[in-house]
């Protein structure tokens, strides 16, 4: 178990550093370098970038030495989390971080738990309702929220529920009633990808004996669901759920700026527009760490669920 | 009568029936398709939406009457009616002309990103799977790389190098497209490099390039283009989703996700500026990934 967890981790580190490389790579491949970008913002001139000033700012940066240098500085300052100063504000990225990490964690960690209640409630709806037009229109249901672009359902949600019925406060971040709109619209493509895989798990699970014996041991169809067939059915979903929690994340970014929040999506947002690549790179290695970090706890979980997975480290 | 089955359908299901169907006449299976088409409400809906979205392809002119980028700030905000169906922006555009070419454009960005996905994935996963040795190693753990960062993420960084512009929006997308096709692609041309057919053509004198193109691309090409086909729902979503952030064509050009984040100043007075593109994307999405659906269980009608 704990040789376990330290090859996975082990292996995680390396892919960490590579995405890390690739990431410091491509700025060094860029047409253009990045502090005459810097210079002339979005859409300028290259030639009206004064060369003095130019010099001045890439000497500052650390953008003359030689380039193995900056790749080996950079990758010893990743490993102790500094990645430096955002090229359009000049603060630490890491303090820059630090404060939008707060509001985001929360909309996901919200939007997460929305997607594992829904989506497991509309898997055993879409399963179990008496009348079949009901399953197969729960079952359509979970598609469209997958095809729906949130950016716009989060725009629907706006409309009807802060705008038309007053429900919800439309901006902002901070108490409960601004998280539920933006943690919907978040979840809801999660929620009908898990439903969907879920659905067709668990009816392969309920065709299997032991569900047979335990309605005749006298279980309810939906006793004999949610206690017997749910567990053996839920290791995919588990699956899908860890590779889903970076897409939420990144997902985050639309979220963000559709309700106005503050976090890593906005954060994301500006950095891109900006071209600030120490803040873009910080990102890319954080969620890369939270994957690795996610789908290993998913992993951990497995035997829990179903004791008849063995861990082993390849 | 929709059965609950097919709404469930999805995934990476790849039956692996590629010598199987060569029994099959070519118009008998392309009956079959049409048979089960006109049996499907939805599926036939899903076909007919894409011949139109077809049709506002190749000829848009055809459909919208009126120029999507022409504006008159006399007749701003009118909502939908006779003269303009689904209304005008609030610079008088016609927002109907505007989703018709909006929707081209998502339409054949997403298929510029999957096809650059799949010719990618495919170079990529035919060369692991076949070659093997360390040439596999090296791209496999590239691709495992490029799967630690979630796509939406990986298409933005992607972005922000290319610079601004649908044809980079695309292009983003469909980089952060390569490592699915990449896996599947080598998973196929494993199973197929072990069959006895190809160890057949080895031991017949068969050289590499032959081999490839004769029998291992024929037999890999099934499930992944149906895997294609699923994929471009969610490349046009994400391509809507950096046309929303800003990312795409610069403003007059219509694109459904621009339009959307242009109407969000206007949501409490004039609804139809963000609904009807919101809706045109979904629209596409559902229709493309019901028809792919549809192909994943009947297989591609070749």
């Amino acid at each position: 178990m704990i040789r376990y967890v330290l090859v996975r981790l082990g292996n995680g580190l390396f892919v960490l550093w590579a995405a890390l490389t690739v990431s410091f790579l491509v700025l060094h491949l860029v047409p253009g370098d990045p502090v005459s970008v810097m210079l002339r913002g979005n859409g300028g001139e290259a030639s009206s970038v004064d060369p003095a000033a130019a010099d001045a700012l890439r000497a500052e940066l650390g953008l003359d030495r030689p380039v193995h240098e900056q790749y080996l500085d950079f990758v010893w300052r990743a490993a102790r989390l500094d990645f430096g100063t955002s090229f359009t504000t000049g603060d630490e990225v890491r303090a820059v971080l630090g404060r939008s990490l707060g509001p985001t964690l929360e909309l996901a960690a919200a939007a997460l738990l929305l997607t594992l209640v829904l989506g497991v409630a509309a898997a055993v709806a879409g399963t179990l309702l008496p009348k079949a037009p009901l399953r197969s229109a729960v079952l359509s249901a979970t598609v469209v929220g997958n095809a729906v672009p949130s950016f716009w359902t989060g725009i629907v949600l706006l409309q009807v529920f802060s705008f038309g019925l007053g429900w919800f406060p439309a901006y902002g971040a901070g108490d409960l009633g601004q998280l539920v709109l933006p943690a919907f619209a978040l979840a809801l493509p999660g929620i009908g990808t898990l439903a969907q895989v879920l659905s067709r798990s668990l009816r392969t699970a309920l065709a299997d004996p032991y569900v047979r014996t335990a309605r005749a041991k006298g279980a309810s169809r939906l006793r004999a669901t949610t206690a017997h067939a749910l567990r053996n059915a839920a290791i995919p979903a588990m699956t899908l759920f860890g590779l889903m929690v970076g897409g939420i994340v990144a997902g985050a970014v639309i979220t963000e700026t559709v309700f106005s929040r503050p976090g890593l999506g906005t954060l994301t947002a500006n950095a891109i527009g900006g071209h600030d690549f120490p803040v873009i790179r910080a990102l890319v290695f954080l969620a890369g760490a939270l994957y690795v970090l996610v789908n290993l706890a998913v992993d951990l979980v497995y035997p829990k669920v179903d004791p008849r997975i063995v861990l082993r480290a390849a | 009568m929709v059965t609950e089955t097919e709404v469930a359908g999805e995934a990476t299901s790849t039956s692996g029936t590629g010598t199987g169907t060569g029994t099959v006449s070519k118009t008998g299976a392309a009956r079959g398709w049409a048979r089960r088409v006109g049996r499907r409400p939805g599926l036939l809906l899903a076909v007919l939406y894409l011949v139109l979205v077809l049709g506002w392809t190749v000829a848009p002119g055809l459909f919208a009457g009126q120029d999507p980028l022409f504006t008159d700030p006399a007749s701003g905000l009118v909502p939908p009616g006779a003269e303009h169906w689904f209304g005008t922006d609030n610079l008088g555009r016609d927002i109907y002309a505007r989703v018709v070419h909006g929707t081209r454009v998502s339409l054949v960005a997403g298929l510029l990103a999957v096809g650059l996905a799949l010719a990618v994935g495919v170079l990529l996963g035919t060369l692991a799977g076949y070659l093997g040795g360390w040439l596999d190693q090296l791209l496999m753990r590239v691709v495992e790389v490029l799967v630690v960062i979630p796509g939406l993420l990986l298409s933005l960084a992607v972005v922000s190098i290319l610079g601004f512009g649908t044809t980079n929006v695309a292009i983003a997308v469909g980089i952060a497209g390569i490592p699915n096709f990449a896996r599947v692609v080598r998973a196929e041309v494993l199973r197929i490099r072990g069959s006895a057919y190809v160890r057949a053509a080895v031991a017949g004198g068969s050289r590499t390039p032959a081999i490839l193109r004769r029998h291992v691309l024929p037999n890999a090409s099934p499930p992944v283009l149906v895997l294609a086909a699923l994929d471009v729902g969610g490349a046009v979503l994400s391509i809507s989703a950096l046309s929303f952030l800003g990312y795409g064509a610069a403003p007059p050009a219509p694109e459904l996700g621009a339009m959307v984040s242009a109407g969000r100043d206007y949501l409490t007075t004039a609804w139809w500026v963000t609904t009807f593109p919101g809706l045109a994307i979904a629209l596409v999405v559902l229709a493309t990934s019901r028809v792919a659906r549809a192909l994943e269980r009947t297989g591609v009608p070749s």
